[in-house]
């Protein structure tokens, strides 16, 4: 169908208080594109991204099997090195969620944790990514002040320049720009047709318009379950199922 | 006809919290105003400054160092130990822990037990870790006994504020790479930090100012310890000593040593509202 997938979702079951959420999921992420998971409210769009970053582990109640492979290993199955797993996927959440410390230090946490110690380097670093997210002509001159003080639209971009800083590979977006108002979530959307050159990005949205400007593919899914998944003109030229249309067509409930 | 009734209804309700406010201030005021005005014509450098001498007791010469250092100790040191239990305790409850949600309910359950047992019962309790350990009554005792009488306090006044700490802040840590012992003492203690402090701060309240835990465990003596294996006064146990006497003057120094008391409880809460407005400032809502 296309090129080496960056990662391979296989028969993927999960539920939660023997609640089937998620049924035989098969996806094939490609590497350095915008993949949109798209689906009404409750579908399981979000658990299916903790899935990928295994903070699924958190939850209770969970029986889940199948299998993600990331560059040919399965990371679903293993216990080890879990830390190095997450790393790997940057996470931004429905709401921006800075740390409580200062605006600087939310960027130099994560290399901080992976143990960089060097103060020049993480300097440097932190000004570059902050400038990469267009945030550092706006907080240059506050680096020491809470990042709390930020609006949530400078949060958010905050929240990803924090993730890139770890050097991840893949971004997960779980309806990113839900809590933003509509310059601050066309600046996020921006940030990441520039940033699928470099990495790989998955992005929950239940908004059709946002998977119409930003999918390269979409994978629609429907109470829990992959309804139809293609490359982005197929999927909202040429849908294959009827389910997928009216959900297009706006007619859904 | 409806509405009338409704405003009378809010008059009624805010009269009765007002007055429920008053009360308790008033019993408060009073309490303080008590203290401080048998206490303070008593209250003199010597007293503070001075070891008992012979017949301090009968209302001769000397002051209550003793006890104010002895208090200043017991307390510090049963909140250091309380702190370095307390801390690691709620943060495995509210993160490591956090998914076995029956296991956690009973802890709480568990805790909030020990938070109603009766100061006497941990001394006694005290008494035999003593006799276990094969130690006399003495400052580290006492230390032992007063940290897990505030241990139970400590605990679950820090839960009660992990606790509420968004999920969102612990995925956003994890996700960065973090294992969950970072996310803990890193992100966890600084967005409750304000709270932890005030936690604290009731702790060594409960610590300074309590007096059956203590009675057998450290003993009373005129000299200021000098090793934790010494016995030490404490300033409840002085205060008791103090009224009980049939002498008014040593009745009114009884006061002036419920002032000093009062005025360390204030000096230290003085402290953690500054320090706690200090840190909350980073704190995610």
């Amino acid at each position: 169908m296309m090129m080496y997938p960056k990662i391979s979702i296989q028969n993927l079951n999960l539920s939660i208080r023997k609640q089937p959420i998620l049924k035989d999921i098969n996806l094939d992420i490609p590497p350095n594109k915008i993949t949109v998971i798209l689906g009404p409210s409750g579908c399981g769009k979000t658990t299916l991204l903790k899935c990928l970053n295994r903070l699924i582990d958190l939850e209770e109640n969970i029986d889940i099997n199948g299998k993600i492979i990331l560059d040919g290993e399965d990371i679903l199955n293993t216990r080890k090195d879990l830390p190095g797993i997450r790393k790997k996927m940057g996470l931004l959440s429905q709401r921006p969620y800075p740390l409580p410390m200062s605006i600087f230090d939310n960027i130099a946490y994560g290399m901080r944790i992976n143990g960089l110690r060097n103060k020049g380097v993480i300097h440097q670093k932190v000004e570059h990514y902050l400038k990469q997210l267009s945030l550092w002509d706006e907080v240059k001159d506050r680096l020491r002040e809470p990042a709390s003080r930020l609006s949530l639209g400078q949060q958010q971009r905050l929240c990803l320049a924090r993730g890139l800083a770890v050097e991840p590979e893949i971004i997960l977006a779980d309806e990113p720009t839900s809590a933003l108002d509509p310059i601050s979530s066309m600046s996020i959307e921006k940030k990441f047709v520039q940033l699928k050159e470099n990495y790989t990005i998955i992005l929950v949205t239940h908004i059709l318009r946002q998977a119409k400007r930003l999918a390269d593919y979409v994978a629609f899914i429907y109470l829990g379950e992959v309804i139809e998944f293609g490359t982005a003109d197929e999927f909202f030229n040429n849908p294959r199922q009827d389910i997928t249309k009216e959900y297009i067509r706006g007619i859904f409930n | 006809m409806r509405k009338k009734l409704l405003r009378i209804e809010e008059i009624f309700f805010k009269l009765l919290m007002i007055l429920s406010l008053a009360i308790v201030v008033l019993v408060l005021s009073i309490i303080v105003y008590t203290i401080f005005k048998k206490g303070l014509p008593s209250l003199s450098w010597e007293m503070i400054s001075q070891t008992p001498k012979g017949g301090y007791y009968f209302g001769k010469g000397g002051g209550i160092l003793n006890a104010i250092v002895g208090s200043v100790y017991l307390a510090f040191g049963a909140t250091l130990l309380a702190i370095i239990i307390g801390i690691p305790v709620s943060l495995l409850l509210n993160i490591h822990l956090k998914k076995f949600k029956r296991l956690v309910d009973s802890i709480r359950g568990f805790f909030d037990l020990l938070c109603g047992i009766p100061s006497i019962v941990y001394g006694a309790f005290g008494f035999t870790i003593m006799i276990f350990l094969g130690i006399k009554a003495s400052l580290l005792a006492g230390i032992i006994t007063i940290a897990l009488l505030i241990l139970p306090i400590m605990i679950n006044a820090m839960d009660a504020v992990l606790k509420n700490v968004p999920t969102g802040l612990l995925q956003a840590s994890m996700s960065l790479g973090a294992n969950k012992s970072q996310t803990a003492f890193i992100v966890y203690l600084r967005q409750c930090s304000s709270a932890i402090i005030t936690a604290i701060i009731i702790s060594f309240g409960r610590a300074i100012g309590d007096t059956a835990a203590v009675l057998f465990t450290t003993g009373y003596t005129d000299n200021i310890p000098s090793s934790l294996l010494q016995p030490s006064a404490t300033l409840p146990l002085s205060i008791f000593f103090q009224l009980s006497s049939p002498i008014p003057e040593v009745q009114n120094r009884a006061y002036a040593s419920a002032a000093i008391l009062t005025i360390i409880i204030l000096i230290i809460s003085l402290i953690s509202r500054v320090l706690s407005g200090k840190y909350n400032k980073h704190k995610i809502s």
